[in-house]
């Protein structure tokens, strides 16, 4: 019969007697804990960083890009090649049923004045469809309209870092601004959207009609060149349906024949996004597998000072045996010690983890998520490094002779 | 009524390629309520006689029966649950448990016995009070004269109510005065409670308080003879 509460008392005594070997064996486990919970707290961070930048980017999207074909024999890069219209926007817009909504895209980088002050930044010509395309609202103001892009009129959107370094906290609608010296009327300002997956700043553009921007801005090889278009599928669903579709559209009106390469390039970033996200949670593991094999070393370190502590206490075995102590009895308090050791240890090294990765964002700036699971994950495991490394110690102990170890000095 | 029976009991360790006889047929019938002395010098075999009697080793042939259970037949946690049940040790170094209290020491037993706390509590109070330990409940060994550490250690061997005490050398570190008093503890023990007291010596003055004088002598009995306790 085995007796857990006094098994339990006997385990902290023997633990208190030696506190500096205990603490310093706990260390290992804090440190092993610690960087579990902290490790996956910056990786399950940096995935849900990565999972707002593809919904601020906008959902459900792909991205048409020209060129990406061979020219003569030659590959050239998407993007090289000015190949896509205005006409090919409508024409996706009409006649793919998969597509929500489409923006043609013309942008460039413009100095922009407004009284003493200017501020380089990216203008995109587009559609009113854009803001549905990005999941984009209004600050303040209005969006253009069809008629704004039909009739070229010289309004513009503002992006929160292009009113803050124009404006400042003055309300910039109704103003007037020179982009590349020609007047715009601003009409709205988008709201906040914060960084791309890359960094960029999105808040760093200026919206205006795709119109304008062909006729007074960025000029054109070709009447109707737009650079690049995004187009949103009406569900995820639809994404592979609408990437289809617009290919087999675009082929026709660019009369590209069965055997000839496309003249444009469909992608689909949704897609890409949920790529990088996968790949963050690949590391995330692997950073949490690295950070467990410190919680090895420290199971290691237990099994070292248990092995140390059976062999101090074998005249307490004998006595032990000799009045009628079982097998499991022993086994028990050494297993119970070692998993003492090892489960405070891992209590400390959750508290070094969660302040640690907090510690972490405020100093680095980088964001961490502490989830419940990686917790429980760190202290489960630690538990059974416990029992692991506790148990051949409480066997070595347990198989002792009892006449040996009562002679034992 | 014999409480420990041993016939023809032998014990062969071998040591590389040479057999040690440490006994070599020693047969032995002790009363119960007895009181024997076990004496010889260093090498006659009679701590191993003493070891297989407390059913911390086994006999290589012969048989020994302990209130009539073979020993011989018994696994390795049987024969902690006998050691426990029906033998109070107690050894010339004392062997208490130096980080534990006195009657934390005394509890030991009770608990690989599996009996509830407040049980434990209630006899080892009792038991160390019967010793003369009342108000010492939780002195540590290192607080304790020997002569009271010895004390604790009755006290340990009693509390299970084992029928049987073994004693090695009880009194081998304790002074003349203290070992009389250790003594007149085991003779009380054996008159009033007739628990059977088994003690090995090498002193005379230590063996006159038995009543039974067995002599080892190379692994065999050379003289076994009754008296009257002085």
């Amino acid at each position: 019969m085995i007796n857990i509460p006094s098994t339990l008392r006997i385990s902290f005594r023997a633990l208190k007697v030696n506190k500096m070997r205990s603490a310093l064996t706990m260390l290992g486990i804090i440190i092993g804990v610690g960087a579990v919970i902290a490790m996956l707290a910056v990786g399950t961070g940096a995935s849900k960083k990565i999972a707002e930048q593809i919904s601020s980017m906008g959902s459900n999207l792909l991205i048409i890009l020209p060129g990406a074909t061979t020219a003569g024999g030659v590959r050239m890069g998407a993007g090289t090649q000015p190949t896509l219209t205005m006409g090919d926007a409508e024409a996706i817009q009409k006649e793919c049923p998969a597509v929500q909504d489409v923006a043609p895209i013309l942008n460039g980088v413009a100095q922009v004045v407004y009284g003493h002050q200017n501020w380089s930044t990216g203008v995109v010509g587009t559609t009113p469809g854009m803001l549905s395309v990005r999941d984009w609202s209004l600050a303040s103001g209005r969006p253009f309209t069809q008629q704004d892009v039909k009739s070229a009129t010289k309004v513009c959107l503002l992006g929160q870092t292009v009113v803050d370094n124009l404006f400042g906290d003055m309300d910039p609608v109704r103003q007037i601004i020179r982009i590349k010296k020609v007047p715009f009327t601003v009409i709205g300002v988008l709201t906040k959207k914060g960084q791309s997956a890359h960094g960029q700043d999105q808040d760093d553009t200026i919206y205006v009609p795709v119109t304008t921007a062909q006729k007074k801005l960025f000029g054109t090889t070709f009447p109707g060149m737009v650079r690049i278009m995004m187009v949103k599928a009406k569900s995820t669903e639809d994404l592979a349906p609408a990437e289809k579709q617009i290919n087999e559209l675009l082929r026709q009106r660019h009369h590209i024949g069965q055997k000839q390469e496309n003249d444009f390039t469909v992608r689909n970033l949704t897609q890409i996004m949920e790529t990088a996200e996968q790949s963050t949670k690949v590391m995330t593991l692997l950073l949490g597998a690295i950070a467990s094999v410190s919680l090895l070393v420290g199971g290691i370190g237990i099994m070292n000072i248990m092995l140390v502590s059976v062999t101090e206490r074998t005249r307490e075995i004998g006595i032990r045996m000799a009045i009628g102590a079982k097998t499991w009895d022993i086994r028990l308090q050494f297993i119970i010690e070692a998993l003492t050791l090892s489960l405070v240890g891992g209590i400390v090294g959750i508290i070094v983890g969660v302040s640690g990765s907090k510690i972490l964002s405020v100093l680095a700036g980088w964001s961490t998520v502490i989830s419940p699971f990686s917790i429980l994950l760190a202290f489960g495991f630690s538990g059974l490094v416990g029992i692991f490394f506790g148990f051949y110690p409480a066997y070595k102990a347990s198989l002792l002779d009892p006449i040996d170890a009562l002679r034992y000095e | 009524m014999a409480i420990i029976e041993a016939q023809g009991i032998t014990k062969v360790y071998s040591l590389g390629d040479i057999n040690v006889n440490a006994l070599s047929g020693v047969s032995l019938t002790i009363k119960k309520g007895g009181f024997a002395a076990v004496m010889g010098p260093s090498g006659s075999g009679k701590s191993t006689f003493m070891n297989i009697l407390g059913c911390l080793d086994k006999p290589t042939n012969g048989k020994y029966l302990l209130e009539d259970i073979d020993i011989g037949n018994l696994e390795r946690d049987e024969l902690a649950g006998i050691r426990n049940k029906k033998i109070g040790f107690i050894f010339q170094g004392f062997n208490l448990l130096p980080r534990a209290s006195a009657i934390e020491n005394v509890e030991l037993p009770m608990l690989y016995g599996g009996i509830s706390v407040k049980e434990r509590r209630q006899r080892a109070m009792a038991v160390l009070k019967g010793v003369g330990l009342e108000g010492r409940e939780d002195h540590h060994p290192n607080q304790l004269s020997g002569g009271q550490q010895q004390r604790v250690a009755i006290a340990r061997a009693l509390v299970n109510d084992a029928p049987i005490i073994l004693a090695d050398e009880p009194t081998g570190n304790l002074d003349s005065k203290t070992s009389a008093e250790i003594m007149e503890l085991f003779v009380k023990l054996n008159t009033e409670s007739n628990i059977t007291i088994i003690l090995v010596t090498h002193e005379n003055d230590i063996a006159a308080y038995s009543r039974r004088i067995i002599k080892f002598l190379d692994g065999r009995i050379i003289a076994d003879e009754q008296k009257e306790r002085l």
